[in-house]
């Protein structure tokens, strides 16, 4: 019978087979002292010796994962590389050119230079510090309690420890890489400025790696006990809010300590007075001040070890009490953070009215716009995000207010320059509010692409529906900032005019390259939105946005300046002014254009070719 | 209705699916059977235009999918296997924003909507967060919303994952009903009992080509076995042979 497979099915349950599954499932047979047993086929089988599974073993996967996804080939994943290489290689020349420039006047101050070096240091690390630990108590909720592979370590006979060592440091690695980049061209630049010599990245690697660690085991057991203190599901829910409510404590903090101050000399009784704040350490207990202490001890020939010391000491110190802690409630914070709850929803009178108000823009893209507003208001961890860009924006235009624009030396020409200079500070603040409420955009589609892709809409029209949703709240807010500190600071019609120009084609650029870069580079699979800003896209998105803020504003200084002196002076030649001033702002808006439509062309391509 | 032309698709050197030529016209209900990874999801989601082609044309409803995208989707509705759907929308809010993607809205998606929901037994579900749904009604929700705009032609992937004995009946009355007033339904699934009792015609699938295609009786007679069931014609075309090693394997 050629061919015929049928012969070697079994017709029923084989007796030999039954026996054996029996004997492997320990029902039956001989079983030896020692474990070992001699199954019916007389061969020895011996259950394997159980030895602890390391951190490494664990750890594999995820190395694995990241190896395959760098060797992957895809169609212009090298250009995509090399423009994300070329705009971080410019953000750390930047960051070095400012930083070191800075430095190195300071070290020509006598006395005062390296208190203010080190005084900035240590400011600049605080805020990593507080960086650090939210971005490690997002992280940590994820990692230890939501991430897929959890189901599988948990039920495998794994030890506690090797877990918790394991999300240790999947959490550090993902919470600190940023705060590692950008402390790169800082050190750097400290490092070159005071000539710390080939010891100094040596030092400033041994003293960085416990300050990213003690963040960690922090952020880590805070949201273990969260975790176990509130009810199941809503903890996500309520640690959202928790973190961006000491996000929002932690902007005020580092406001009410005036750090303008130390700038202003002559706002202090005496010169002692002022040198005796530089020398004060800004938090002794804090880790970021023992960072200072040996970075700035070993750049200024007075190395002690103690700081360093500390940082080594507290870190291990802290590990095993999150060790400990992790021991005691990991397992009943992991069954909490399994459980669900129902949570019902009645259509409202506001629903119905937004429905109807959104009927002129079609059944598609209402439905579309819809959706996207339900599902935003009813993700805690998306809406929380709004106390935090609430405590910006006040911040902002608190500090405003209370700019001296009065007294000596404060001319026409500085009065009217502010507000030009603070479009700077205003796009910079939409663009971190478009890195958090419109990059993660398609991200967030991810995981219903089927039903997008196999729908008949157009990815453009799916794009541009992101785009206005996320555009016109934006726009509202960014003039609205924009009047009122134009208001407070009581500006000539001429620099209201270009403010309110400047921000709404700001507005439009920072959109268009927060759904682009999104789009470009986007994190389909995260569980938690507030991170995907913190992606390597949202790094280069961020990027791209203070570069384009910076384009808009260089090409408009010059007309400005020219303006403001024939204003001041009444000698500069208008028809040459007129020129000028076209030009500029024409480029200006040109810029603006590229950095609105490009990305987003470059994303709908990206998206059509999208295989999911 | 469902028109494949030389079909092809590859990933770097790997064909997933190699040149299938295919038609399943108005009215019928095409099983598409085949071992796991033989091409049959990679198949169905070009189809549902997720995935483009390498090579050949796919014709939904008369639309090149690859010309008239837009057109051939409108036509058609797909259930995927893995049912990740938005999980702060409602059941009823998924529906409704699932027709609005297909140009719908008004007193006929709500009534369709409910009369759906009804049918699986998530009426009283329906205003409750999807977040809160088990497995099998999110599945019981995205067939819902497959059927909630009315398509001419219907792609599932493995339907029967994670229903309840219930609602399985439900579903195969209903694709029978569905197909007995003149649309069609390509539906890939492991179950061949429910493949042979439903479909009109089956396709099996390995290596990415297509093996054998027809009705029961063609299947029976291109396989020279008068009396077998679809489960032994299936094993013989695919090669399968599940009781083969199991010994070994447990001995190991």
């Amino acid at each position: 019978m050629p061919n015929d497979t049928r012969a070697s099915l079994p017709a029923g349950p084989d007796p030999s087979l039954v026996e054996r599954y029996r004997l492997l499932s320990g029902s039956h047979g001989t079983v030896r002292a020692g474990g070992a047993y001699t199954p019916a086929g007389g061969r020895l089988v011996a259950p394997a010796k159980r030895r602890g599974v390391s951190v490494r073993h664990l750890l594999g996967p995820k190395w694995r994962t990241a190896r395959a996804r760098s060797a992957q080939v895809e169609k212009g994943r090298g250009a995509r590389f090399a423009v994300m290489g070329l705009i971080g290689l410019c953000f750390w020349a930047f960051a070095f050119g400012v930083l070191y420039k800075v430095l190195t006047y300071f070290r020509g101050v006598q006395e005062i230079g390296p208190l203010l070096a080190g005084k900035l240091l240590g400011l600049l690390l605080l805020s990593f510090v507080s960086i650090l630990l939210l971005s490690n108590v997002i992280t940590s909720l994820s990692s230890f309690f939501l991430a897929r592979d959890l189901d599988l370590l948990v039920s495998a006979p794994v030890d506690w420890f090797a877990i918790y060592s394991a999300k240790l440091f999947e959490t550090t690695l993902h919470s600190s890489w940023m705060v590692v980049l950008l402390a790169i061209p800082m050190l750097s630049a400290y490092g070159v400025a005071y000539d710390g010599g080939i010891g100094f990245p040596f030092i400033a690697i041994a003293a960085f790696l416990p300050f990213l660690v003690i963040p960690s085991v922090i952020g880590s057991a805070i949201t273990l006990v969260l975790v176990n203190i509130f009810p199941a599901r809503r903890t996500r829910d309520i640690l959202s809010v928790i973190t961006v409510l000491a996000g929002a404590g932690v902007v005020i903090l580092f406001r009410l300590m005036r750090p303008e101050k130390l700038v202003r000399p002559e706002g202090f009784r005496s010169l002692v007075e002022f040198i005796s704040v530089l020398r004060g350490p800004t938090s002794p207990a804090l880790p970021s001040e023992w960072l200072q202490r040996t970075l700035m001890g070993w750049l200024t020939g007075h190395f002690d070890v103690l700081p360093l010391y500390l940082l080594w000491t507290t870190a291990a110190a802290l590990v095993v009490l999150g060790a400990l802690l992790h021991r005691s409630l990991y397992a009943i914070g992991f069954t909490k953070a399994q459980e669900s709850a129902q949570q019902s929803v009645k259509s409202s009178g506001k629903q119905s009215l937004l429905a109807h108000l959104l009927t002129p823009l079609g059944i598609m893209r209402r439905e579309l716009v819809l959706k996207d507003i339900r599902v935003f208001f009813r993700d805690t961890t998306q809406w929380s995000q709004l106390i935090l860009l609430a405590v910006l924006v006040v911040v902002y235009v608190v500090n405003i207010k209370f700019l001296p624009l009065t007294g000596d030396g404060i001319t026409f020409f500085i009065v009217n320059l502010i507000p030009f200079l603070n479009l700077g500070l205003a796009g910079f603040v939409l663009a971190s509010i478009a890195a958090r409420f419109l990059f993660p955009g398609v991200s967030l589609e991810g995981r219903s692409w089927w039903l997008l892709r196999s729908s008949p809409m157009s990815m453009r029209e799916l794009l541009w529906s992101k785009f206005w949703v996320g555009t016109l709240p934006l726009l509202v807010l960014a003039l609205t900032i924009v009047v009122v500190t134009n208001a407070l600071l009581q500006v000539t019609p001429f620099m209201f005019a270009v403010s309110i120009g400047s921000i709404t084609m700001l507005t439009f650029a920072i959109a268009g390259l927060a759904i682009g870069f999104g789009t470009l580079y986007p994190r389909f699979e995260t569980e938690n939105a507030a991170q995907i800003p913190t992606s390597f896209g949202g790094l280069m998105f961020m990027m791209t946005a203070v570069m384009v803020i910076g384009g808009v504003i260089f090409l408009e200084a010059r007309p400005v300046y020219s303006y403001l002196s024939s204003r001041l002076y009444g000698s500069a030649d208008s028809a040459f002014n007129a020129r000028e001033m076209i030009t500029g702002f024409g480029l200006a808006t040109l810029l603006c254009l590229m950095a609105t439509f490009v990305p987003l062309r470059l994303a709908e391509r990206r998206l059509e070719a999208l295989e999911r | 209705m469902i028109e494949l032309t030389q079909i092809t698709k590859k990933y770097g050197s790997f064909t997933a699916v190699d040149a299938i030529d295919l038609f399943v016209p108005k009215g019928e209900l095409f099983g598409f059977l085949g071992p796991n990874g033989a091409g049959k999801t990679t198949t169905l989601r070009m189809i549902a235009g997720i995935l483009r082609p390498t090579a050949g044309t796919v014709k939904v409803a008369g639309y090149d999918l690859a010309r008239d995208a837009i057109a051939a989707k409108a036509r058609l509705g797909f259930i995927p296997d893995r049912p990740f759907i938005y999980e702060k929308l409602t059941g009823m809010e998924f529906l409704r924003f699932v027709a609005g993607l297909y140009s719908q809205d008004g007193a006929r998606v709500e009534h369709r909507g409910r009369e759906l929901l009804a049918l699986f037994d998530l009426e009283e579900w329906r205003d409750e967060l999807v977040e809160s749904y088990s497995h099998g009604m999110r599945q019981k929700l995205i067939i819902s919303s497959a059927f909630v705009h009315r398509p001419d032609v219907i792609v599932v992937d493995e339907p029967m994952v994670g229903l309840d004995p219930k609602a399985a009946k439900i579903l195969k009355d209903l694709f029978r009903e569905y197909t007995r007033r003149g649309h069609t339904i390509m539906m890939s699934t492991h179950t061949l009992e429910v493949a042979e009792t439903l479909c009109d015609r089956i396709g099996i699938i390995q290596g990415g080509t297509m093996r054998a295609c027809g009705s029961m009786d063609d299947l029976r007679r291109n396989a020279e076995r008068g009396d077998e069931g679809l489960e032994e014609i299936f094993l013989r075309l695919t090669g399968e042979n599940a009781a083969r090693g199991l010994v070994e394997v447990l001995d190991a």
